[in-house]
Formats: C-alpha cells, structure tokens, sequence
C-alpha cells in the first residue's frame, strides 16, 4: 500500500477504502448477474416461441396451437384507455397544484394524498374498481373497468411529474410571462408547459410502461378472455393475466406462451423506458 | 457635510488612505521647515544654508511623485463621495505644496545672491510677510490634518491681509529703489523674493479651498476679498 | 552715430502680409450637460407599506420616479429596493400574503387600487429581470408573444413590431436573419437584450429593470449600459443594481434605501460625490458594516 507503514492513519484509511471498494463492486456484481440471469432465461425460452403467429393467432385451448393476438390487443386497449383518461386528469391537477395550488394546505393535503394513491398496492385498486363497477353494474367484467383500474394508476403518477416539472420551471419565466400582460392560463399553456414538456412526456410514458405490466388489477376488472373480443363492455384478455393463467399451468404449449408474452412485454417496456429517456435531456431548459 | 467615523469594510483602503494623508503631511511639514529656513537666510545671508535649502527640495519633489503613485492605486478602488473628494483634492494640494517648496528655494537663492541684509525698512516688512505666509502655511496644514472646513475658510480669507503686506512692501521698495538707484538690483531681487512669499500665500490659499473641497464637496465658499492692489502702484 | 545697433543696420524689409495659417475655431462647442432639472413625475409613490409572511418591508415610502429619466435603486440586501420595484407593476400579486397598501401614482391613476386592470399597467409597465429567461420559442416568437395577446397586427405589422424591438435592443443586427432559431442557443448577454427587446416590444411607458446585469459579464454588461443610454430618451427607467459604480454611470437619480425606508434620493452626481446622510456616505464608500 504505497510503501506504509502498516496501522498508520492513512493506511488504516485507504484499507477501509479497499474493502468497501470491493464489498459495493461485489454487490453491483451480484446484482447485475441476477439481472443477466433473468434476462437471459427470459430471451432464450421466450425466442422459442416466438414467431408470426404469436401476433395472428388467438389464445388456445390446452395442448393447441396458438398466439397472443387477442391479449396484445386487450393489453393495447386498455392502457390507450388508461392513458387517455388518466394522463389528461393528472396533468390538469398537477398544473392546479403548481399554479394554483402552491404551498396552501389543500395542496399539501392533496400531494400527500395523491402519494398515498401512488404507493397504494395495485390489487386495492382493482378491488376498488371491482366494487365500483362489476358488483355494482351487474357483475359484469369488462375492459372498461379493467382500463379504470389502469388509470387509478396512471393518475397519481403523472400527478406527481407534472406537479414536479412545472415547479422547477423557473419562478422568473412565469413573472417575466405575467408582466407582459398574458393571463395566468395563457402563460401555463404557452409558456410553462412548453418548458416543461419533456418531463410531463416522460412521466406519461413511465406510467405507461408500469401500467403495461400490471396483472392485479386486471384480475377483478377485465378479467379476461381465450376468446376474440373487441368489445369493451365485456371481459377481454390482456397479456400480463394470460402469463398468470398459462406460466401456472401443466400445458407446455401454454408456458412456450407464457414466456413469448414475458418477452413481449419485457421488450416493449424497454422500448418505452429508452424513448422516454431520450426525450428528457435533450428538449429540457439550457441553463447557462 | 458628513462625518464618517467607520472603518471601511477592506482594511487595506483605510490603510493606503493613512499613507496617503501620511505623505501629505510631511510634504507639508517639509515646505514649512524649507520657508523657516529661508526666512532666516534672508534674514542673515548664508551662503552654504541657501545650498542646503536648494538641495533639500528635491526630497518635496519625490514625494509629490510617492502621492500621485499613491492616488492612483487608491483610484482603482473606484473612490465615490467622500473618498473621492479625498483623491481629488490630494492630487491638487500635493500640487501647491511642491509649489510652496519650489518657492521657498527661491528665496534662499536669491537671498544668498543678495550677500548682505535687505535695507532695514525694507527688512520689517519683509519679515512681516514671511511671519504671515509662514503662519498660513502652518494653519492650512493644521486644517488639512483636522478636516475643518472653517478653519481653512479662515485661511482663505486671511489671503487678503496678507496681499496688503505684500501692496505695501512692493511700495516700500519701489520708493527706496526711485530714491537711490545704486540700490535697484537688490531692490529688484527684494521685489522677486515677495513675489515668492505672496505666491506662497496664494498657494496657501488654493489648499485652503481644497480642503473646503474635501470636506464640503462642491458647497461654494462665500465670497472673499482680494488685495492685491500692485497692479495699481507705481 | 557709430553706435548702431542691429535694428538700425538691417534694412527695411516690407512686410508682406503673411496669411494666417489656417486655425481651427476654438472649441466653444462642449457637449451640453444633460438637462436634469424639471422633468414631470411619471410615478409617485405615496405612504407605500409592503408585508410578505408578516415582515414588513416597506415603510412609508414616499418618492417621485420623473419622466424619461433613469432612476437607480440602491440598498444593501434586504433593504426593500427589489420589492419597491415589483410593486410598480404588480407582480407581487402572484403571491398570496404579499400586501401593500398605500398608493402609487401613475400619470395620476392609483395602480394599486382594486379596479386598475392589472393587463393594462403591465401593457404601461415592463420588466426585465436579473436571470436572461427567453421563452422556449424562437427569437421571433419570444418578442411576437406578448404582441399577439395585446394586439391584432397581420403578418408584415408583426414582422415590422418585431424587428423595431429588436432594434431597440441593438438586438437586430445578430439575430436579424435568425429569427427562426430556438432563443435559447443565444448567449447570455444576448438573451437579456432579448428579454429587453421582449419588454420593450409592447411600447410600454415605464421599464423595470432589476440587477439587468448582474449575472453578466463585463462586456455584455457594457453593451447593456449603453442600451439603457440610448433607451432612456423614450422611456421612464427604473434599474435596481447592487453595483454602485453602475449606477453612479447610468442613472439620472438616485435613490438609497435601507431596511424598508428611503434614506436618500437626489440626482445622481450630487447623490455620489457629496450625499447629504451619513447612512448613504456609509454604504457607498463601502463602510457599512
């Protein structure tokens, strides 16, 4: 150790060093080939089923051939859906509490709930929504009710960004718009909003990559379907149930599906993740 | 018409200010001791006295050159109010007072020149003036020192008494020159010696009125008198 | 006479008038001083008091902002000259629990009481603040912006209200065949001169300016005191600085304030070289402590 008397200060210091370099490269290590192990056990049983038919062909009954037309669809159905109703909520309110809201109690209120609403376990949500709408409309499971749930989640989440992302947008951008004599509401949507875009972007595309893959509260809402439906008013199938239903069960043709759905899946949140991080840098505010 | 008592935040201003009145001051007290000097060499000529005095000029004229070096570091500062005031009239007053030196040398060498005592009327009023140039001197320098912007409007109008010496002496000796012309060319040299004297009292005068300056800013000082009435004798 | 003297010897030469060379007329033409005196008040500024989160900030302020003049707000920190500013054109009012009472004149209306519209002071009224904040526009569409809300121009009306704000910020020669370009890859010193041409777009009567240059550099903060030179013939201008040479350089008037009050306010040579407060003499000389 550079020539140091060994029990020295410094080289008592610089062996500490040593073995926490070591212990944190370890860990780092350990975790990333978990990672690669998943990852790689997902791509090469998921590439063995993966071929044309999986987007032309519907669910399958046991030990049949098939795909996941019909779960690629629900799954596409019901996120659009959960987008289209959730992302314009969240922004709206997130624009109320950043604007309007500001450091007044019902907007500490309304933050501190909406984070509880975050945090809160997806299954509550789908029960939620169960009660809602199943029970109370007649026991009817149904994509709109599955699309429901999803947005119960997209909400809270683009909430919280929108909310984040106009408040760092700097207190001067907005008096420099109001001293000229715009109204409020025409500074938020000419002014802030175009400053603060590609965060607000960005959180829309995470709340769709998390909600692509929630299971739970499809459970008690859409339910699901082996059958062609394009009708939202009744059960249809999504890809993250049709993992559950087939990855559990003894057919092999079901898991071969079960696993080229997980692939899917697990591609298209990639997908998501990196266009929403190529979109944050490079259209943000340049501060000198 | 402010009196700032506080330090200035950075020290070294505070400092450079001290050298600067510091030079000023021995500048001063250097021009007094140069006219004591030759006030006495006039008074009893001393040939080697008058070298003395002539050679001890040169330590006024380095430090004129220390204070303008000193004033333009304490530019840089980028002075305002007060402290600016303080620069300004720095630069002014060396100005006279390197004057005030240069004079005084003047009259050691002439006195010299003259290598016997001025006739006795003649004597007494020139020692009159060199009392009161000399006392104006002493007083400007004692105002400058105080910041007292009353004192040194004292001095300025103090200016008039002794530019009435001055009329008289020039008379004196204008008559005693008509009277006897074997006597011209001491006359002529007594003439340029209280021209020195009156001229020291004018630049008495002009620091007078800049340490009016430095301490009342442009306020104007109220009017005074001149008397120098030579222009009408003869 | 054998004593001739050399005059008598030389003979007489006529004398030929010889021309005069050419002599430049004495330099009787000194640039006048700027007339200071006598301008009429756009601004007046009557028993203001200012509260924020229960500090009181302003106290009593009374003072006289005069027409197409620049008038420099001095004070150490948190002594009240950034919210005087901001209350000439009401931005305080974004804040909930920022009140202030009193009155401040404009040309004779009361801005601050309840049925002054707050669009048309801020159409009177313009600001600039200390960070350059161009919108996430091109250069066109920052300056066009309020212009558009304000008023109804075709294409050419807005291209010519454009280019004559740019020109007013000595803006239009670097940026006149770039108009299309996000504002933001400008510099910093042209962004606040963008800021200025955004400000002075609507032709608004009063400019605020507030620390204009303190996040520039010292050429950029040159070309913007030169700005101010020539902008001041058409505008009220109001500029807080904390840098006193910069106001000693640029305003007419003066005014120091320290914790909430005015201490002093005069024309601004008169203010710098002898203030009449020992509290002013302090701070300028760099006494305070």
């Amino acid at each position: 150790m550079n020539g140091l008397a060994p029990g020295t200060l410094l080289w008592r210091r610089q062996l500490t060093n040593a073995l926490a370099l070591a212990a944190s490269c370890l860990a780092a290590v350990i975790g990333l080939a978990l990672l690669a192990w998943i990852l790689w056990t997902l791509v090469s049983k998921g590439l063995a089923g993966l071929d044309w038919t999986l987007f032309t062909r519907d669910t399958p009954p046991p030990m049949a051939e098939g795909g996941l037309r019909n779960a690629l669809y629900g799954s596409a159905v019901m996120c659009g859906l959960a987008i289209l109703v959730g992302a314009p909520l969240g922004v709206a309110a997130g624009t109320w509490l950043a604007e309007y809201g500001g450091q007044r109690r019902i907007a500490i209120v309304v933050r501190f709930v909406n984070d509880i609403l975050l945090s809160a376990p997806s299954i509550v949500l789908g029960l939620f929504v169960y009660t809602l709408l199943v029970m109370h409309g007649g026991g009817r499971f149904s994509a709109y009710a599955g699309a429901l749930a999803l947005a119960f989640i997209v909400l809270p989440v683009v909430l919280r960004t929108t909310d984040e992302r106009l408040r760092l947008v700097p207190a001067q951008m907005r008096e420099a718009a109001l001293s000229l004599g715009v109204p409020q509401w025409k500074v938020v949507v000419q002014v802030l909003y175009r400053s603060a875009s590609a965060g607000i972007v960005t959180g829309i595309l995470l709340a769709l990559a998390r909600i692509s893959g929630e299971t739970a509260p499809l459970l008690f809402t859409a339910f699901g379907n082996l059958y062609w439906n394009s009708d939202l008013a009744r059960p249809m199938a999504s890809v993250p149930v049709v993992m559950y239903q087939f990855a559990g069960s003894p057919y092999a043709n079901w898991q071969a599906l079960a696993w080229a759905g997980a692939l899917v899946l697990a591609a298209f949140v990639l997908l998501t993740s990196l266009v929403a991080r190529a979109l944050l840098p490079r259209r943000g505010l340049i501060h000198d | 018409m402010t009196t700032s008592p506080r330090e200035h935040i950075v020290r070294s201003q505070d400092e450079e200010h001290q050298r600067l009145v510091g030079e000023i001051l021995r500048m001063g007290s250097l021009a007094t001791a140069q006219l004591e000097a030759a006030l006495a060499v006039a008074e009893r000529p001393d040939g080697a006295a008058a070298a003395r005095i002539v050679a001890a000029d040169a330590a006024i004229d380095a430090l004129e050159r220390e204070v303008s070096h000193d004033a333009m570091t304490l530019s840089l500062r980028g002075p305002l109010a007060r402290d600016l005031r303080e620069v300004l009239s720095a630069l002014r007053i060396v100005s006279d007072l390197e004057r005030i030196g240069d004079h005084a040398a003047g009259i050691a060498k002439r006195a010299a020149a003259l290598d016997r005592a001025p006739p006795a009327p003649a004597a007494d009023g020139f020692a009159r003036l060199g009392a009161l140039a000399l006392r104006q001197l002493r007083d400007v320098l004692a105002a400058y020192r105080a910041r007292d912007a009353l004192a040194a409007q004292a001095v300025r109008d103090r200016d008039a008494g002794l530019d009435a010496e001055y009329t008289r002496l020039f008379r004196a000796l204008l008559a005693g020159m008509t009277g006897d012309p074997d006597s011209v060319a001491a006359g002529t040299w007594l003439l340029f010696m209280a021209k020195d004297l009156e001229r020291i009292g004018d630049h008495a005068t002009n620091i007078a009125e800049n340490v009016w300056f430095m301490v009342r800013g442009d306020d104007p000082l109220p009017p005074r008198e001149k008397a120098d009435r030579t222009s009408q004798a003869g | 006479m054998t004593d001739m003297t050399l005059l008598d010897r030389t003979p007489a030469m006529p004398l030929d008038p010889v021309p005069a060379p050419a002599m430049p007329p004495l330099a009787t033409a000194v640039p006048d001083r700027p007339a200071q005196a006598d301008a009429p008040v756009k601004l007046a500024v009557r028993g203001l008091d200012f509260h924020y989160r229960g500090f009181h900030a302003l106290k009593g302020v009374d003072m006289e902002i005069p027409e197409k003049r620049v008038t420099a707000l001095i004070g150490p920190s948190g002594c009240g000259k950034s919210t005087l500013l901001r209350v000439f054109n009401r931005i305080y009012a974004l804040y909930p629990g920022q009140v202030a009472t009193g009155s401040v004149l404009l040309d004779g209306e009361d801005i601050l009481g309840p049925r002054y519209p707050l669009n048309r002071l801020r159409g009177k009224v313009g600001m600039v603040f200390q960070k350059p904040v161009p919108f996430p526009m091109t250069i066109y569409e920052n300056v066009a912006y309020a212009i558009r809300h304000h008023e109804r121009l075709d294409k050419a009306g807005l291209d010519a209200r454009v280019e004559e704000a740019l020109r007013q910020a000595a803006l239009w020669d670097e940026v006149g065949d770039k108009l299309g370009q996000s504002a933001l890859g400008l510099s910093g010193g042209q962004q606040q001169r963008l800021c200025i041409a955004r400000a002075v777009a609507l032709r608004p009567e009063v400019l605020l300016l507030d620390e204009p240059t303190s996040a520039l550099d010292p050429i950029s903060t040159g070309r913007i005191e030169q700005l101010i030179d020539d902008l001041r013939s058409r505008y009220t201008i109001v500029i807080v600085t904390h840098n006193m040479q910069q106001a000693a350089r640029v305003s007419d008037f003066t005014a120091f304030m320290y914790l909430g009050e005015l201490v002093e306010h005069g024309p601004t040579a008169q203010l710098f070289s002898n203030p009449s407060k020992p509290q002013t003499e302090a701070y300028i000389t760099g006494r305070f402590g």
